[in-house]
């Protein structure tokens, strides 16, 4: 057995990283339930261990999601994972091979070089060597890229990056320095043994001309050996937590993990799974608007990791799930948002007594028909329906057509899950007495919380799945309009329920519509989203104008939503700030309205 | 005694002094917007709770300047907080916000 002090630094590290980490597993894991462990244990013994293998190489290790982000920041990130793996794994193989034992000190391969002077006569002796220079370049030239990328952010896709922790940074400074470190001991051990390969033998003998090789090799292996110790101790504490915690991500995700009302084990390895490797910065609206960077997911996931209380990342969030689009570890940033909201603003405040005794009737009627509080804004909206309604000779009832009561997501997306139930169950039990088999409602916010929080056993349709129905079957027969449109996609609607294709067909029927820069998963939000509390008037206005001038870009007749809520909005920012030569706002149903008349 | 059918009107004077204008400042403080109402009324013209009940936006603002905390306190509650009032306001009030945190001061100041 080889042995010297200098492994001490890098062995105590390591023992303690395994240990907090074996310690975070377990406590993630059984924070659960037993039926939902059991959930874990039955994927590891199933056939689909093999696709969490796979993502777990495609992710982990070469960062596929980034690479489709931007290359060069793939090529950064999986430069470090994968290289350092091969580094690792080559190691190993190689200080098996030449010590003949199957079992030798961990320690071992990480400093062959220093131990095994004479590291010729076992197989493969010369490919090794060549082998193992090269992921250390590979490593380097990534490492060199990280570098660049701290001052030329640009040419990584990226127009900002995270505000780094004083832990991160330490943590970075170690693991920037034990790459080139581990260069530099290995090349002073070479120019004295000459056991290196391509890279560590030519850079060896380029020091050996100019510095005492024989002096400096021992300090050398030493900083080496600090540089892992410290970079291992700082990792559970610091955004590189990220490493250990991404396999356990995919696998529980697999299992079937999700984070719903609760903020569970799962949630917690959601959060310890954040990088904060910035590419949600670029994506959030209500940063490139106003500047306030509180609510952006690298940092709120930071401050719920670290239990940092402060509300104003909780609320100023549109939850459009624009970040959750781009993140390249697909975290579920709305649903813990939704979660913690629940946990800081669920006390009781709401008395709707008044419904008890309010007398709103239910009819009976096949269809029914909600409008949705904002649509009332927009009345144009619902005199469409209910035109359209009448072409297709529908048997509706108009549910909210006097008094409506709200759906209770403005209250949910809150975190007022209780306030939010009391509405939800007084409009359950009216469409319930309907006797009604469809629910078609106007509003993409109230058509998310029908779907999701409902519970009802009849079937719920946005109106432009509705409508486009109505077209298919032939009950609605629309003329080709022949003008050019653009469509926006509601954030409820599109990321939010995953419709995007109805609209689109619907659309092509009556209008040419014109591709956009950012469409369906990266639409951008208009801004009014009711998830956001806090910005008025002028930040919401900002948001407004930004989408609209993108939407406006190809000068299209029409720009066209299924949102009241967007479309208010647009025929503001357009209206009044004259974006969009002459562009008209309208709601797809009352173009189609239009265009069956 | 005999019902004439004419009663003593409660006091309506408003003590400035006396009233207790903590949520007003508040409010100030959290939402600066709130100093822009003018008054108009267009909250309650389209409030959603107002189609079931007295409830009354207007009111209430006019309420939180005076400080008279209990008619809020009861009054507040109502509100679905669906946002419809922050969007016809003509002066671009985040009403929506005004409600959330006058129950948050209500709640914690009990």
């Amino acid at each position: 057995m080889s042995y010297n002090p200098f492994v001490l630094p890098f062995s105590i590290g390591l023992v303690i990283v395994i240990i907090l980490i074996l310690w975070k597993y377990f406590r993630w894991v059984f924070s659960h339930e037993k039926a939902e462990q059991k959930k874990i244990v039955k994927l590891i013994f199933s056939f689909k261990i093999f696709s969490v293998i796979k993502e777990i190489f495609m992710e982990v290790l070469l960062h596929r999601r980034i690479f489709k982000i931007n290359p060069v920041l793939g090529y950064m990130h999986s430069s470090f994972a994968f290289g350092w793996f091969l580094l690792i794994l080559g190691g190993t193989v190689e200080s098996k091979l030449h010590s003949h034992h199957a079992f030798n000190m961990f320690y071992e391969p990480i400093f062959f070089k220093f131990f095994s002077h004479n590291i010729n006569g076992f197989p493969f002796a010369n490919g090794f060597k060549f082998l193992m220079d090269l992921i250390l370049l590979y490593i380097l030239s990534g490492l060199v890229l990280a570098m660049v990328k701290r001052l030329y952010k640009r040419m990584f896709g990226m127009k900002k990056t995270t505000k780094l922790r004083l832990v991160d940074k330490l943590a970075l400074t170690s693991l920037w320095c034990i790459f080139p470190l581990r260069l530099l001991a290995e090349s002073l051990t070479s120019a004295q043994y000459h056991n290196g390969g391509f890279l560590t033998d030519n850079f060896g003998n380029i020091l050996a001309a100019i510095l005492p090789v024989n002096q400096l090799e021992y300090p050398a292996w030493w900083a080496y050996s600090i540089a892992l110790g410290v970079f291992f101790v700082m990792l559970p504490y610091s955004r590189y937590m990220h490493i250990p915690t991404e396999m356990v991500l995919i696998i529980l995700r697999k299992a079937g993990f999700k984070t719903e009302k609760k903020y569970t084990g799962f949630s917690r390895v959601e959060v310890q799974s954040c990088s904060r490797c910035g590419v949600c910065l670029d994506a959030c609206q209500v940063y490139s608007a106003t500047q306030r960077n509180k609510m952006l997911p690298a940092y709120f996931l930071q401050s719920v990791r670290f239990n940092k209380k402060g509300k104003q990342g909780l609320t100023d969030c549109l939850m459009c799930g624009r970040c959750q689009e781009v993140c390249p570890v697909g975290i579920g940033v709305n649903a813990i948002r939704r979660v913690k909201r629940n946990e800081v603003f669920d006390e009781k405040g709401a008395e709707f007594e008044y419904l008890k005794d309010s007398d709103s009737k239910t009819k009976k009627a096949d269809v029914i028909y909600f409008a949705g509080c904002m649509t009332h804004l927009t009345p144009t909206i619902k005199k469409s329906m209910v035109n359209l309604f009448q072409k297709a000779d529908v048997n509706y009832w108009f549910m909210d057509e006097d008094a409506s009561v709200c759906c209770g997501r403005p209250l949910q997306v809150l975190g007022k899950e209780k306030d939010a139930n009391i509405l939800a169950d007084k409009n359950r039990e009216l469409i319930n007495n309907s006797g009604a088999t469809l629910l078609v409602t106007s509003c993409p916010i109230c058509y998310k919380i029908f779907k999701e929080e409902y519970n009802l056993n009849i079937k719920i349709q946005h109106h432009t799945e509705y409508l486009n129905e109505l077209v298919n079957s032939g009950k609605l027969k629309p003329v080709n309009l022949n003008f050019s449109a653009v469509y926006h996609d509601p954030c409820d609607l599109g990321r939010g329920s995953g419709i995007y294709s109805q609209p689109r067909e619907l659309l092509s029927k009556i209008s040419i519509t014109n591709k956009l820069e950012n469409e369906k998963e990266m639409a951008l939000c208009c801004g009014s989203s009711l998830a956001n509390l806090p910005a008025g008037f002028d930040d919401k206005e900002l948001m407004a104008i930004k989408a609209a001038e993108e939407l406006c870009k190809s000068n299209p007749d029409y720009l066209i939503t299924a949102c009241p809520l967007c479309k208010k909005t647009f025929v503001q920012a357009c209206n009044e700030r004259k974006i969009g030569k002459n562009v008209k706002v309208k709601d797809i149903a009352e173009m189609l309205a239009e265009a069956v008349m | 005694m005999a019902d004439f059918g004419y009663k003593i009107q409660e006091d309506r004077q408003i003590n400035y002094d006396s009233n207790d204008r903590t949520l007003f400042y508040f409010l100030k403080r959290v939402e600066p917007s709130i100093s822009l109402c003018i008054g108009c009324g267009t909250c309650s013209a389209t409030c959603t709770v107002g189609q079931f009940t007295q409830f009354d936006l207007h009111k209430i603002m006019l309420y939180v300047r005076r400080g008279e905390k209990v008619h809020i306190a009861n009054e507040i509650k109502k509100c679905m907080l669906c946002g419809k009032c922050s969007l016809v306001c003509p002066k671009g009030i985040n009403t929506r916000n005004i409600i959330f945190q006058t129950r948050k001061f209500l709640h914690s100041n009990k």
